[in-house]
């Protein structure tokens, strides 16, 4: 599903080098000291909320804000005195910006007219890119012309007209419905491996970044929290944040009772249950952790003999809720402690099934590998 | 390469996050053309003519071309400065000139608040009309902008002169059995001068109440508040600022005005706009008609200074 | 939405009497046979007399050549001058003598014509002393003065144009490699240009209608259209000053029905191309 960087066998040099970089607005200090190395022909996505800095930090590798501190080198030269309209780099903006008075055409021409290439090679470049998008008929058409989908393909296409060797995107799929979303994800996806060119790409969205990014980085108030490709991010969050951000979790907060050298188990007073994982991390007996475990990785049956005490990863509780989603339902019980927990069932017997569940009283358990031990 | 270190404490107020797009990284000297080439001009032809009407206020009035002596003569090599006060000693101790300012400021903040209540329901009721009809509506009140201001108050003339058309009405219909001097008097001038600055007052009314949102006002009902109480509630504390702009629009220039009071005003006391005009023309007295012009400027420094803080703010208060 | 009730509207319906009725006088009496406004001489009116008196009138021709000269050069030139301060202020953020170019671009609309007007001839006759130019006064010195406080209204026309546009679009050709001085002349003002028109029509419409500077700093030879016009208005009302009434009301109202009727054209257009748009992309 993800494009791989297409130099895979030995590891390129870092396209693209921000160290430690900073921007403050007066008091307001929006990217905090953010390092990050982005390589050549993969696509980064910055992933965060709004007012984790992602956008800011995207702007200044632009060249449209100046690092209060730190440097940003785009192959290897350092980008702190060029201006953007010297950078190699170009940007695809959130609100399309094309210029109303202008055809698709001209708005495509625009970026190779400054570049001084003669008229025909110009005709030549923009009838190549608008083949590439799809958009070649709308040629002639204007901005207001145009419905919203095909004003993004214009951008676009005005984005990679100069052949740029980094793209930056902001939000690319902000502005579409769902089905056009989807579509559109793949054609980035395709358009990028055939041109090879690395893309930054700044989004909220992390279904998008999850389909899009074959590195992502998570940005919380101004910092990069994790870096990774979606499978680690997703799979192995370095801390509490970055476990709830992407995707649901059920955090368990206990206290470490053993810890081994291949496993470790700790004890929840507030799910009332002991968790056992088959991961080692550092951390002592007697600390606070947090064990996040994923939703579609519990597995529900009823309840086995009540009164018993329970095993290691093991949970009972009390169907409270089940919302139907069609391919899944999510079941949120009620442990005997009063905390809930989230389980994605798949619906393989359809909806009479679920609704036998609800005020059932259950037991949850789950594989050692799938616990997530995180210490912050 | 993770961030490990420990979060430092982030200050939570964000001043003017604004967004600086051509900031000081790309500076050049283009720049500096572009924004010199206006300033040099204004520099020039605003300001140092200022500084020139400052200088002469201060020099002693001659028979001669120009009439005024030069402020600063050579005297064994050195500059000596030859600064009278005359002129502002005679416009202090005149009592037509203190007359004549007071006058002035008072007619400009009598006109100003007519303006105003007439302005403001005209300003809110194209706030409150359908969209189409609001361009309809300020296209109409902009219009007579457009015409001759000149010929405008010229225009009240006919209508007010004692064989005019107002007079006319009055006696055919009978309410009046000889014609009442409505020409050159305070009632003349304040309409003339009401009739010319409406404009001014209407649309920074209508820009501000423009922005108001509905449904405070359907909120403050909801409420249990009356019109009224919700106007007075509401709306007009918001409105504040627009009834600020288009008052110093209206006062600052209405102090200093000459046309209006000259073809419609009274001839018994004069607004020290025409006291400047005729000090220059008539009695060729320079040195005392700078001394006016800058002591009105000085009457004006508080207003003026306080339309542009207004001004600024509604700025802000915009991006 | 709510109609804001009667008394607003009342007010709206009278203000606008108020403000018009004067104009229409105007323009009935332009036609009126009788010099005397009580009379209206049916016998004799309407009559196009006034009207033949007015163009007739030598005087007043060269007065309004002069005064048409003046608009479209001095409309001209601070519209120029004017966009490049509007420009300064809105997009190029804090800059040494940001606040003295502020208060220069909004103290002359405020300011006093008698003292604007006293200050530029002092300029005027300081300068002759020292450089020996200008030499008298003149169209040239008439035309100096009215750029100077035209320029001011135009900078705020343009600066307040400017704050409103979309500077993603700006950005986005620099991104593109284009340089400021491209970006702007390319982008920008094509697209503030309504604005620049505008702007352009306020500078001339002041600067044609502009009494009393001129009377400063006007030469014995040199009168505008206004100057004519104040002279016989002084004695009293004037039937052919009634006729160029007329004429100048018919004028700016024709262009504002032609421009509101394009516009409004074009608006229409643009919506119907925007529906086909959507329309077709479903």
């Amino acid at each position: 599903m993800n494009a791989l960087p297409s130099t895979a066998t030995e590891p390129a040099p870092p396209y693209v080098r921000i160290e430690a970089v900073s921007k403050k607005f007066g008091e307001f200090l929006a990217v905090d000291a953010v390092s990050l190395e982005i390589l050549r022909g993969e696509i980064f996505c910055l992933l965060g909320g709004s007012g984790s800095g992602k956008t800011t930090l995207l702007r200044m590798l632009a060249g449209f804000e100046t690092p209060s501190a730190g440097r940003i080198c785009i192959d290897g030269e350092d980008m702190s005195a060029v201006p953007p309209y010297d950078r190699p780099v170009n940007m695809m903006f959130q609100s399309y910006a094309l210029f109303p008075h202008m055809s698709v055409e001209r708005n495509v021409a625009f970026g190779l007219e400054q570049e001084r290439i003669a008229r025909p090679e110009v005709r030549r470049r923009v009838a190549e890119i608008l083949e590439l998008v799809q958009m070649s008929p709308y040629a002639g058409r204007r901005p207001h012309q145009l419905s919203g989908g095909q004003r993004q393909r214009v951008a676009l296409a005005r984005a990679l007209a100069k052949r740029p060797k980094l793209l930056l995107l902001d939000e690319p799929l902000a502005a579409l419905d769902r089905k056009l979303r989807e579509r559109t994800q793949f054609e980035l996806l395709n358009i990028q491996e055939r041109l090879g060119v690395t893309f930054i790409v700044v989004t909220h969205d992390q279904e998008e970044a999850m389909t899009l990014a074959t590195r992502m980085g998570v940005m919380d108030r101004g910092r990069i929290v994790q870096v990774g490709t979606p499978a680690e991010i997703y799979e192995s969050p370095v801390n509490r944040f970055v476990a709830d951000f992407i995707g649901s979790v059920n955090l368990l907060e206990g206290r470490v009772t053993a810890a081994g050298a291949h496993d470790l188990t700790l004890h929840s007073e507030t799910h009332g249950c002991t968790v056992r994982a088959g991961r080692r991390v550092d951390c002592a007996p007697g600390d606070t952790v947090w064990a996040a475990i994923r939703p579609e990785k519990i597995v529900l049956s009823s309840e086995e003999s009540p009164g018993e005490a329970l095993g290691d990863n093991r949970l009972r509780g009390k169907v409270r809720e089940v919302a139907y989603m069609g391919d899944v339902s999510i079941c949120l019980v009620e442990t005997d402690s009063g905390r809930t927990v989230r389980v994605t069932l798949p619906n393989r017997s359809g909806l009479a099934a679920q609704r036998d569940l609800r005020h059932a009283t259950v037991t949850l358990s789950w594989d050692p590998a799938s616990p997530v031990i995180l210490t912050r | 390469m993770d961030q490990s270190a420990a979060r430092k404490p982030i200050e939570p107020r964000p001043v003017r996050a604004g967004r600086h797009g051509m900031e000081r990284l790309h500076r050049p000297s283009g720049r500096r053309i572009v924004a010199g080439i206006p300033a040099l001009w204004l520099v020039v032809f605003f300001l140092i003519p200022f500084l020139i009407v400052l200088k002469i206020s201060f020099s002693e009035p001659r028979l001669a071309i120009p009439p005024y002596a030069p402020l600063i003569t050579w005297l064994h090599g050195l500059p000596v400065p030859r600064v009278h006060l005359s002129s502002y000693a005679y416009l202090f101790t005149d009592p037509l000139y203190l007359r004549s300012y007071l006058y002035s400021v008072m007619v400009a903040a009598v006109s100003t608040l007519i303006c105003l209540a007439v302005g403001y329901p005209m300003a809110y009721a194209i706030a409150r009309a359908g969209e189409a009809w609001r361009s309809f509506l300020l296209m109409l009140v902009v219009l007579p902008f457009w015409t001759s201001f000149l010929l405008r108050v010229y225009a009240w003339i006919g209508l007010l002169q004692n064989d005019g058309l107002i007079n006319n009405v009055l006696l055919r219909l009978g309410l009046v059995h000889q014609p009442v001097t409505l020409l050159q008097t305070d009632f003349s001038l304040y309409v003339g001068i009401v009739y010319s600055y409406l404009p001014f007052m209407i649309l920074p009314l209508y820009a501000n109440l423009e922005k108001h949102d509905q449904a405070l006002l359907e909120a403050a009902a909801d409420l249990g508040a009356r019109p009224l109480t919700a106007f007075l509630r509401v709306t007009l504390p918001q409105s504040l600022p627009g009834i600020a702009a288009g008052s110093l629009l209206v006062f600052i220039p209405a102090v200093g005005e000459y046309v209006i009071p000259t073809l419609l005003g009274r001839t018994d006391q004069i607004m020290i706009g025409r006291m400047l005009s005729d000090e220059f023309f008539q009695n060729r007295d320079w040195p005392v008609a700078s001394a006016v012009a800058i002591l009105i400027l000085l009457l004006l420094v508080v207003p003026i200074v306080l339309l542009q803080r207004v001004e600024r703010s509604e700025m802000e208060h915009e991006s | 939405m709510r109609k804001g009730g009667l008394f607003p509207r009342t007010a709206l319906v009278l203000g606008l009497v108020f403000l018009y009725v004067p104009i229409l006088s105007m323009i009935v009496y332009s036609f009126n046979n009788s010099r005397l406004v009580t009379v209206w001489d049916a016998a004799h009116s309407p009559t196009l007399k006034w009207y033949g008196v007015l163009l007739s009138d030598g005087e007043v021709l060269d007065a309004a050549w002069l005064s048409l000269r003046v608009a479209v050069c001095a409309a001209t030139v601070s519209t120029v001058l004017g966009t490049l301060a509007g420009t300064a202020l809105a997009r190029f953020g804090a800059f040494r003598g940001r606040s003295l170019l502020v208060g220069m671009t909004t103290a002359p609309i405020v300011m006093p014509e008698v003292i604007s007007g006293l200050s530029l001839l002092l300029l005027f006759v300081a300068l002759q002393q020292v450089i020996g130019w200008p030499h008298g006064m003149g169209a040239l010195t008439i035309t100096l003065a009215h750029i100077s406080f035209c320029m001011a209204y135009v900078a705020v026309v343009i600066q307040s144009r400017l704050a409103g546009f979309d500077q993603s679009l700006e950005e986005a050709a620099q991104d593109l490699g284009a340089r400021p001085a491209k970006v702007f002349w390319r982008i920008t003002l094509p697209l503030i240009l309504p604005a620049v028109l505008a702007g352009w029509l306020l500078a001339f419409t002041l600067s044609w209608d502009d009494l009393v500077i001129s009377q400063f700093v006007a030469g014995p030879g040199s009168s505008t259209l206004p100057m004519v016009i104040f002279s016989k208005v002084r004695l009293g009302v004037s039937p052919d000053v009634n006729a160029l009434a007329t004429l100048m009301v018919s004028m700016v109202a024709g262009g504002v029905v032609v421009a509101t009727l394009w516009l409004r054209h074009r608006q229409r257009r643009r919506e119907r191309d925007m529906q086909l748009a959507a329309a077709a992309n479903l």
